[in-house]
C-alpha cells in the first residue's frame, strides 16, 4: 500500500548501448519489488520505457536487470533490500546487447546454449517403454541439481570471463550441458563433450563463482563446469574426443 | 581461448612443477646453509644426468605452463585473435625453453 509520503529516486537506463540514466520519483509501497518500480514508471511516468517481464513470480526468467550494479531477477527482488539512501539504479543486463532501455537481446545467450549442446538428444522413440529413472543415482543427483535453471541470464551477466572472452559459452549454457551429460536418456554424450571443449568452452572458466553468488535459484554452475572439465579430460585421455 | 588439450597440458605441468619447486627450494636452502661455493655446486651438477633431468623437466614444464597462462591473460586483456595467440604461445614457449635449457646445459654439461 502506498503511504503517499515517501518516494524513491529511481535511475533507469534509457537508450541502447549508448544512452544515459534518467531519474524518476516513484512512490514507495509495502513489499514493493524492483519490477514494480519499472512497471510504475512505464504506466505512470513514461509509457515509452522498454523492459521485459512475463510471470512476475520467478518462474520465467525474463525480467533480470542490473540493480545497483548487481544482476538480479527484478520480480523477486524487494526494493527494501537493495535501495541505498532512498535510491535505486536499474540498468539492462551486463554482457548482452541492449535493444532499448532495459530490454537486452538474449540471442547471444541462447545461441551459446545451443552451441554447448543444450538440446536433448533422445535415445528412444515413442514406441519404446518409458525408461525408469532412479532419483538416488549419482548421475541423477547431478542432473537434478543443474536442471532448475530458468535461463534468466543473471549468471551470464555476472560472469567476468564472458566480459573478457566473448566466445566463452557462459555458466548457464555449460550448466545445461552438464545436466544432459548426466541424463541417462540422452544419446549425444561425446558430441556434447566436444561442443564444450572448444576455444570458448568450459576450460576457460576461472572458477571465480560470480555465477554461484548471483544465481537467484541458488544453483552452482561452477560445480557443473568443474564436472564438465573432469568429464572432458577423462574422454580426452580415452581418445573419445 | 583454451581447449581441453591446452587445459590438460597446463594442469599436468602444474602437477609436475609442485614437487620440482619444493625440490629446488630444498636444494637452495641446503646449498646456502652448507655454504657451498659455486665451484662446489658445479662440481656436483656437471656430468650429472639426474640434475639435468630434474632441471630440464622443470624448465620444459615452466615454459609450457607460462606460455598457456599468458595466452589466456593476453586474450582476455587485449582481445588478441586466434592466429596472434598461436604465435604468442609458441614463441613464448620457445624463448622460455631455450633460455632455461641453455642454463641447464651450462651447469650440467661436462
Amino acid at each position: 500500500m502506498s503511504d503517499g509520503s515517501h518516494s524513491l529516486r529511481v535511475s533507469v537506463w534509457r537508450g541502447t548501448q549508448a544512452g544515459a540514466f534518467e531519474a524518476f520519483d516513484v512512490p514507495m509501497q509495502e513489499s514493493q519489488t524492483v519490477l514494480d518500480l519499472v512497471a510504475w514508471i512505464q504506466q505512470n511516468a513514461d509509457p515509452t520505457l522498454a523492459y521485459r517481464y512475463a510471470c512476475r513470480v520467478g518462474m520465467c526468467g525474463s525480467c533480470a536487470m542490473m540493480v545497483n550494479g548487481v544482476p538480479r531477477w527484478t520480480c523477486r527482488t524487494h526494493v527494501g533490500k537493495v535501495a541505498t539512501d532512498g535510491a535505486v539504479e536499474i540498468a539492462p543486463l551486463r554482457n548482452l546487447p541492449v535493444i532499448k532501455d532495459l530490454a537486452v537481446d538474449m540471442d547471444p545467450f541462447f545461441d551459446k546454449w545451443t552451441e554447448a549442446g543444450g538440446a536433448f538428444s533422445p535415445t528412444k522413440s515413442r514406441d519404446d517403454a518409458v525408461e525408469p529413472i532412479l532419483p538416488e543415482t549419482p548421475e541423477r543427483r547431478e542432473a537434478d541439481a543443474a536442471i532448475e535453471c530458468i535461463n534468466c541470464a543473471v549468471c551470464y551477466a555476472a560472469c567476468d570471463v564472458v566480459s573478457a572472452n566473448p566466445d566463452y559459452l557462459g555458466p548457464a549454457a555449460l550448466n545445461r550441458a552438464w545436466s544432459l551429460v548426466n541424463d541417462v536418456k540422452d544419446g549425444a554424450l561425446d558430441a556434447r563433450l566436444i561442443a564444450v571443449s572448444g576455444a570458448g568452452g568450459c576450460h576457460n572458466c576461472h572458477s571465480q563463482q560470480g555465477c554461484v553468488a548471483h544465481c537467484p535459484n541458488e544453483l552452482n554452475p561452477t560445480a557443473s563446469i568443474a564436472g564438465l572439465k573432469r568429464a572432458t579430460v577423462r574422454a580426452a585421455l580415452k581418445g573419445r574426443i | 581461448m583454451i581447449g581441453v588439450r591446452l587445459y590438460m597440458l597446463q594442469r599436468i605441468t602444474a602437477l609436475l612443477m609442485a614437487p620440482l619447486v619444493i625440490g629446488h627450494i630444498a636444494v637452495m636452502i641446503y646449498a646456502v646453509q652448507g655454504g657451498l661455493s659455486a665451484a662446489e655446486i658445479l662440481g656436483r651438477t656437471q656430468g650429472s644426468l639426474l640434475w639435468a633431468l630434474f632441471y630440464g623437466t622443470f624448465v620444459v614444464a615452466v615454459a609450457l605452463h607460462a606460455a598457456i597462462g599468458l595466452r589466456v591473460i593476453t586474450h582476455e586483456t587485449f582481445g588478441v585473435g586466434r592466429t596472434g595467440l598461436a604465435i604468442l604461445t609458441t614463441g613464448l614457449f620457445l624463448v622460455l625453453a631455450a633460455m632455461g635449457l641453455r642454463a641447464v646445459y651450462a651447469v650440467t654439461a661436462l
